[in-house]
């Protein structure tokens, strides 16, 4: 007995010291793990995006055909939503027609998440979820979203949607689900590699080139040109949200 | 002079039981429509991408509201020092934390991601008035439960009107951030006036003494304890100003709207053309919740009668359910003015007026918040003495009458 004893304890002993070490071990090395884990973390967050640099987008109404639909359709489909015709149905992005009663003068306009400086979905959002990148993409943080639709009631534009029912068929860059907000979010993934907005792209390919993407803070850039030669609007101006959105040709 | 004596209701008859039974019965449907909301989402509601915020916000905003309202009671004692309302003070503060429970679950529960609530505890933008909120509500529980311990225990309570007055302010502020929501929303015509946060501040002292009436009457009918003349002419004197006051602030933000030809449109589908929302807005809100309890509070036929005090009470409760629909969802139904002065249409209801029609299971959650407080009201009684044994006027009026000044510091 006291042998076996005495190897119990011998093992006890051994196995106590070994934890013990790990425990110190682990207390030492914890610290720095989570912080290389948070900065790994905030640099992926911020990979691409960066205030040098605030993406826009200028869309010529005069070239938007009332038919066309070309950006709507490119942007459902990348983005994976898709609408029914029913309330509840999520739209990144819709046609407006707008006619001045007055003289009977129409528009087609293409309407998305304006991406304000000052935006107010960001401003009320009680947990931060709905956040600004520093390059000006307004987007929702899927994790934080607490699904309180506040918002939904900010947004001037009615540029939110709220996911109602369950959702299949996601893609893997457009993060989605049920009892959350979403929104245009610039087709950020394209826009991190390099490209255009889906939408920017299908206007060029099977539409007029009524809408134009870019860097708002660079001279150069074919907005920033566009922007400094013709006259264009932001929607709710009077608002003062700076939006990235411009509209030429309202 | 009689001594005034606090007792726990006896809570053992079948009356009782039955109306728990009730009550739990309501909470149950609730929590039932809770869970099905959160599994399979609110598609099953009538909430949409146009009205976001349905049914159950119109009875937790009614609730929280209220809630800072109903302790108005006890601060009228204890920071303004009228001795009249000391032995109504304890209920006061129950009826004050019960309310906001009922309100807050329903909030809670009516969350995309209620299961996230935690998020909400832990992560937070101080720019949203939204997140003050969250300590604000939850603060204001601390607050009060503290207020009532203070209240409750006699070598507390010489701190009862300190405790009071920063429940007073606390209220104040809680109700401020609550009108506040919607008078931030600069996008929304119907909202966007500073106006909004001291008019829900008088709301909530009429909707808030209403309930309390209402429960003061119920309880002491249910348990046959005396509830004098005096006490109840006086809570009612107040409604009636209360109920005026909302009026008087209706009629303010409507002018001030009516006076600006950009909310010409806005102004005429809630006050003329809007359909139910008119109709809620002139038959509950104008008539059922200011005009009736007027008449009945104050016409010569009426003003002893104790049945018009509760009827008139029930009038601005169902007047106030009234005007928080047409606050909350006639204010969405109107479209945004995203292009002004354009005719607009899309596929997304731009230029439309918004249809919303509410679905059973909001209608469930919203009573069954309800009913949740009236639980913690039920067994709130049956636990811990906050009932006079008596309010009858002999009980009441003598220290009315003798010593309003030394309130403050008297014990409960």
């Amino acid at each position: 007995m006291r042998e076996d004893g005495a190897a119990d304890g011998g093992c006890d002993g051994n196995r106590r010291s070994f934890l013990g070490i790990a425990g110190l071990v682990t207390l030492a090395l914890a610290p720095g793990v989570s912080l290389i884990a948070y900065a790994e973390g905030a640099a992926r967050k911020h990979a691409g995006a960066g205030s040098q640099r605030r993406w826009g987008l200028l869309i010529d109404t005069a070239k938007c055909k009332e038919s066309c639909t070309a950006c709507v359709t490119a942007c459902s489909a990348y983005n994976g939503w898709k609408n029914e015709g029913r309330p509840t149905d999520a739209q990144w992005i819709r046609k407006v027609q707008v006619t001045d009663p007055s003289t009977g003068f129409s528009r087609s306009v293409p309407l998305m998440c304006q991406h304000c400086a000052n935006a107010p979905c960001v401003e009320v959002c009680p947990t931060g979820a709905s956040f600004r990148r520093a390059d000006g993409i307004v987007l929702v943080d899927r994790h934080i979203c607490i699904g309180c639709r506040f918002c939904m009631m900010a947004c001037p534009y009615k540029a939110r949607s709220f996911i109602s029912e369950n959702l299949s068929g996601q893609r893997p860059w457009a993060p989605r689900g049920k009892g959350t907000v979403e929104a245009c979010t610039l087709c950020v993934p394209r826009v991190d590699a390099g490209k255009v907005p889906a939408c920017v792209e299908a206007c060029a390919r099977e539409g007029a080139g009524a809408m134009t993407f870019g860097d708002l803070h660079d001279p150069a850039s074919d907005i920033r040109r566009a922007l400094a030669a013709y006259p264009s609007v932001q929607l709710r101006a009077d608002l003062m949200l700076d939006t990235g959105v411009r509209y030429e040709g309202l | 002079m009689s001594a005034l004596h606090f007792r726990e209701i006896d809570g053992r008859g079948a009356g009782f039981w039955a109306l728990a039974v009730l009550l739990a019965a309501f909470l149950a449907a609730g929590l039932t429509a809770a869970w099905f909301m959160e599994h399979i989402g609110h598609i099953i509601t009538g909430m949409t991408n146009q009205v976001v915020w349905g049914m159950p916000h119109v009875f937790a905003v009614f609730l929280i509201v209220a809630a800072s309202g109903a302790l108005n009671v006890a601060s009228i004692a204890s920071v303004f020092g009228k001795v009249a309302y000391k032995p109504l003070a304890r209920l006061s503060g129950l009826l004050a934390i019960a309310l906001l429970v009922g309100g807050l679950t329903i909030l809670v529960l009516d969350l995309g991601r209620p299961g996230h609530l935690i998020v909400a505890l832990t992560h937070y933008n101080f720019r949203s008035i939204f997140a003050w909120n969250i300590f604000l509500y939850t603060g204001f529980v601390v607050v009060s439960g503290f207020y009532l311990w203070v209240m409750m225990e006699r070598r507390l309570n010489g701190y009862a009107r300190m405790v009071g007055t920063v429940a007073f302010i606390w209220r104040l502020i809680l109700t401020t951030g609550t009108g506040s929501i919607f008078g931030f929303l600069a996008a929304r015509q119907p909202y966007d006036e500073a106006i909004m946060a001291p008019m829900f501040i008088v709301m909530s002292f009429s909707f808030g003494l209403a309930v309390f009436i209402l429960v003061l009457m119920a309880a002491c009918r249910g348990t046959r304890r005396p509830l004098g003349d005096d006490t109840l002419m006086r809570l009612k004197n107040l409604l009636g100003v209360f109920a005026a006051g909302v009026l008087y602030f209706l009629l303010a933000l409507h002018i001030t709207k009516l006076y600006q030809a950009q909310f010409a449109g806005a102004e005429a589908f809630l006050l003329w053309n809007g359909g139910i929302y008119t109709v809620l807005f002139w038959f509950g809100a104008v008539l059922l919740g200011a005009v009736v309890p007027l008449l009945l509070f104050w016409l010569p036929q009426t003003r002893r009668s104790r049945a018009a005090v509760g009827w008139g009470a029930a009038s601005v409760i169902v007047g106030g359910l009234a005007l928080m629909y047409d606050i909350i969802i006639g204010g969405q139904a109107w479209p945004l003015s995203i292009f002004p002065g354009m005719r607009v249409s899309s596929s997304f209801y731009d230029g439309v007026v918004n249809f919303y029609a509410p679905s059973l299971p909001e209608c469930a959650l919203g009573l069954g918040g309800c009913a949740l407080a009236l639980l913690i009201i039920l067994f709130g009684l049956k636990l811990l003495p906050f009932l006079p044994e008596s309010l009858a006027d002999e009980v009441v009026a003598p220290r009315a009458a003798g010593a309003d000044v030394r309130a403050a510091t008297s014990s409960a």
